[in-house]
């Protein structure tokens, strides 16, 4: 099997794996980062996003072949201490019920601030419609967006 | 800073606190619901003491760890059980940190997720278990200042002597408290007092959450596991006829591939190669039931309805009478389909069964029942099998089955090795134990002045059991009634999707009576109101919900919604509904855009009697709601050839953020006991929004998910 060489979270990390295999399995299985979720397996809930090259990507349908050289950031690489405005939101607008889909929701919104720190209340609705929270979270969800957006 | 983690044991929880320094380690025994006195803990844990159900430590630092033993999947348990103990114990909050119990049957009473029930039923005990603490660490203060006990106070981790300002921390006093003889009877914090219960307390899993901690069923990793997945057949009503694996099998990273009941296991180092190598499995089906299509379900719900059996479950009064006499009859069915309960994290269990026992770990809802079934199955006693509880991303009562943990501990002896049994997404919805399709006819009939002098209700369901509420309102406001309920057998599984049955019967009852209210020509919450007002007065037969109560809510979410109040272009649809143990009333506002009806916003007023956590009590209700609507609206599960059409997300839909409506919670303050807030919630608003849209729009929506009614699909 092939070797990767990948750049996540500002480390270069190596999995030794199919080339089909997607980025997610690789993350969760071969590297130990277990932030990143597994949800449906076909790019429809976006508990697996991470970023590549700061843009938000559905991990689950990104085969590590494809990710060459690029910037990898995951959850656990999202901040140093967990202190990125949208972590602090989170936890000030007390948004998880289950949890389960929070990382992929936080990662799709900070890809979503990195290039609009500022959106309208559209545009977040618009970039969330790909995460589903089965709890029900989105009114806090979105809530904690435009609190961090505020911070920004 | 407040922490979360998984310990594997009770020893290992005592062994901790012991180490954290001299602590006062308290184990609290109750047998009923007011309980006997419990007993302090010195040195290693009495292997006798039985029905423990509480825990908490307090370190010499004065930290304070508290246990929480039930399967947390969202509701906030985890949060709100240490809150209750916290503020009897008046600790200072940010001191206090939260473990998650493993299974443990000798210490803990109820140690499940279901049925809106753990606060209700833990609610006194775990007051019970701070507030014994608290009066043990007072009077462990007044004997070493050699002060009246009366003298003293506790607040925030302290105990205080206001005559002489001195003052202790509780971790300085927990060493000597834990000498003295625990005490009887030892009084309640009156909830004028509450410095924590009923304020809004952040979820204490926060922190790890959104830094994507470990912490999750399928986050469990062990040194040599091994993973497996399972194809279970295509369809309900089929068998494994032939199975020819050699291809699978020669796959990278494959281990082996085994054939148990109907199961065909692909065992693998890794889940992308075990999902790649099951692809290649050959496997053929034989049929050894039926074999349903949609167009059955629907004939069956037709025959059944106008021919089957009824099983009568509550009969008041003389109905035929009242039909003969009745000057208006209102007739109407109701239908919605299967569900899947698609929980975020789908279903995982991690097994090893050993010579000398059993490790399970994961995701449940009902450890102490899937630990029974497994110790069954595998013919090993319980007392040699652990569990420990994961975080559940999500149950919504799928996971109150525990036919994975089944199948991970099969495969386990099987395979001899330790195993993560992990089902993708299309298993979890093409697998079964869906929330069951039922139809509803309703029939009731009008006086000359409008009253309902005869009402009807006869419920059909696939796998449902009994799918109707029989002392549910109206019952008890209706002279003559008769509730009836037929349940149809078939291959397709069924179970407990929350608020079962109400999840859709809430519905159906609380938009027929819009029906009925408006042939009756009244207004919708007068028309409840006088049911309710007559149930009082002269009620027919058993009333088993509390009339105060529903009243209650109506009221408030009618003054909150300014009900009857013209608001241009606002079209308002009411409901109420008692599920559980608990009342809600919902108001929904539809507006009418491009001649469709929008959603745009629901009230709610919550009778959940004392509310523990009010930013998880909110959520919960906004949370039920989303749940409620978006399933209304959007959802469903058929079947062609005994097989699920939907299988993933692409196809079957969820609700997402641009179609949430705006949700105004409230909740009234009656200072009763808590009585539930997980499933209440959801079951009204169905019923809202339906006669919201009537309102709108002229057209009655009486089958679910309301996308497929001509309404919004524009097909007639």
């Amino acid at each position: 099997m092939p070797v990767y060489n990948l750049q996540i979270n500002g480390k270069q990390l190596t999995a030794d794996v199919a080339a089909d295999t997607p980025l997610l399995w690789v993350l969760r299985d071969h590297l130990g980062l277990l932030g990143t979720k597994y949800g449906c397996g076909i790019a429809q809930c976006g508990a697996c996003t991470v970023h590549m090259n700061g843009v938000a990507m559905r991990s689950c349908s990104l085969p590590v072949s494809a990710v060459r050289t690029a910037a990898i950031t995951t959850i656990e690489g999202l901040s140093v201490d967990g202190d990125h405005p949208l972590q602090k939101a989170w936890d000030e607008t007390d948004v998880p019920q289950c949890g389960y889909c929070q990382a992929g929701q936080i990662m799709t919104a900070a890809a979503l601030l990195k290039r609009n720190p500022h959106p309208s209340l559209t545009e977040i609705e618009d970039t969330m419609q790909g995460n589903i929270c089965r709890c029900g979270a989105y009114h806090r969800i979105r809530e904690a967006i435009q609190l961090a957006s505020k911070k920004i | 800073m407040h922490m979360q983690q998984s310990i594997n044991s009770r020893r290992d929880f005592l062994k901790k606190a012991a180490i954290a320094g001299g602590g006062l380690v308290l184990g609290f025994s109750w047998f009923g619901a007011d309980g006997e006195a419990p007993a302090v803990l010195k040195g290693p844990f009495p292997e006798k003491s039985i029905g423990f159900n509480s825990y908490l430590s307090i370190a010499a630092d004065g930290r304070v760890t508290i246990l929480s033993p039930n399967p947390e999947l969202g509701q906030n348990i985890m949060t709100s059980f240490p809150m209750i103990v916290a503020e009897e114990l008046d600790a200072d909050w940010t001191k206090v940190k939260v473990e998650q119990a493993a299974l443990d049957t000798k210490s803990f009473d109820r140690q499940l997720t279901g049925g809106s029930g753990a606060v209700p039923h833990s609610w006194k005990r775990l007051r019970m278990a701070g507030a014994t603490a608290r009066a043990m660490l007072i009077q462990a203060a007044a004997t070493q200042w050699s002060v009246p006990v009366t003298e003293c106070t506790a607040s925030d981790g302290f105990v205080l002597h206001a005559a002489s300002g001195k003052k202790a921390g509780f971790g300085e006093l927990a060493a000597l408290a834990a000498t003295l003889q625990v005490p009887k009877d030892v009084p309640l914090k009156d909830r004028k007092d509450f410095k924590i219960i009923g304020h809004a307390v952040k979820n204490v899993a926060n922190k790890g959450i959104v830094t994507g901690k470990p912490m999750f069923g399928l986050d469990f990793y062990r040194e040599g596991m091994l993973f497996a997945m399972i194809q279970r057949p295509p369809a309900f009503g089929t068998k494994i006829k032939t199975v020819d694996s050699a291809s699978a099998k020669a796959m990278p990273g494959i281990i082996d591939v085994v054939v148990f009941k109907n199961n065909v296991a692909v065992v693998g180092k890794s889940t992308w190669e075990i999902i790649k190598a099951r692809k290649l499995l050959k496997v053929e089906y034989e049929n050894e039931g039926a074999i349903e299509s949609r167009s059955d379900h629907n004939a069956i719900f037709r025959t059944v309805m106008d021919n089957g059996k009824p099983e009568v479950k509550r009969k008041d009064g003389d109905v035929e009478a009242a039909f003969a006499s009745a000057v208006k009859i209102i007739k109407a069915e109701y239908q919605c389909p299967f569900l899947s309960h698609s929980p975020m994290e789908p279903m995982n269990f991690f097994a090893h069964v050993k010579a000398d026992g059993v490790e399970l770990v994961g995701p449940s809802q009902t450890p102490a029942s899937a630990r029974t079934a497994v110790s069954k199955l595998l013919n090993i006693s319980e007392d040699k099998i652990t569990l420990e509880l994961t975080r559940l991303g999500g149950g919504f009562g799928r996971r109150l089955k525990f036919d994975y943990v089944l199948e991970a501990a099969e495969l386990s002896s099987i395979i001899k090795a330790p195993v993560k049994l992990i089902w993708t997404r299309e298993d979890d919805m093409t697998g079964g134990n869906y929330r069951p399709a039922v139809r509803y006819h309703f029939e009731a009939a009008l006086d000359a002045k409008g009253n309902l002098v005869g009402y009807k209700c006869r419920g059909v369901g696939i796998n449902a059991g009994n799918l109707v509420r029989e002392d549910n309102f109206p019952s008890g406001a209706v002279d003559n009634l008769l509730i009836e309920s037929i349940d149809y057998k078939s291959p397709i599984t069924t179970g407990a999707w929350r608020a079962p049955i109400t999840n859709f019967l809430g519905f159906a009852e609380q938009a027929f009576i819009d029906e009925v209210a408006e042939a009756a020509g009244k207004d919708p919450v007068q028309f409840r109101l006088e049911l309710l007002s007559k149930a009082r007065i002269t009620p027919a037969g058993a009333i088993k919900y509390n009339i105060d109560r529903m009243e209650g809510v109506i009221k408030m979410a009618a003054e909150k919604s300014g009900w009857g109040i013209k608001k241009p272009g606002i079209s308002q649809g009411f409901s109420v509904y008692f599920s559980h143990q608990s009342y809600v009333a919902q108001v929904c506002e539809v507006v009418l855009q491009t001649g469709k009806p929008v959603v745009k916003k629901i009230y709610a007023a919550a009778d959940c009697g004392q509310v523990i956590n009010l930013s998880g009590a909110r959520q919960q209700v906004m949370g039920g709601i989303t749940d409620g609507f978006g399933h209304a609206m959007y959802s469903k599960l058929s079947f062609k050839n005994g097989a699920a059409e939907q299988s993933n997300f692409h196809n079957y839909r969820l609700i997402r953020m641009k179609e949430i409506p705006e949700i105004e919670p409230y909740f009234v303050d009656n200072g009763i006991d808590p009585t539930g807030l997980g499933e209440p919630a959801l079951p009204p608003t169905g019923g809202a929004v339906a006669n919201a849209i009537y309102k709108a729009t002229g057209k009655r929506l009486r089958n679910q998910p309301f996308m497929d009614e001509p309404v919004f699909s524009g097909k007639a």
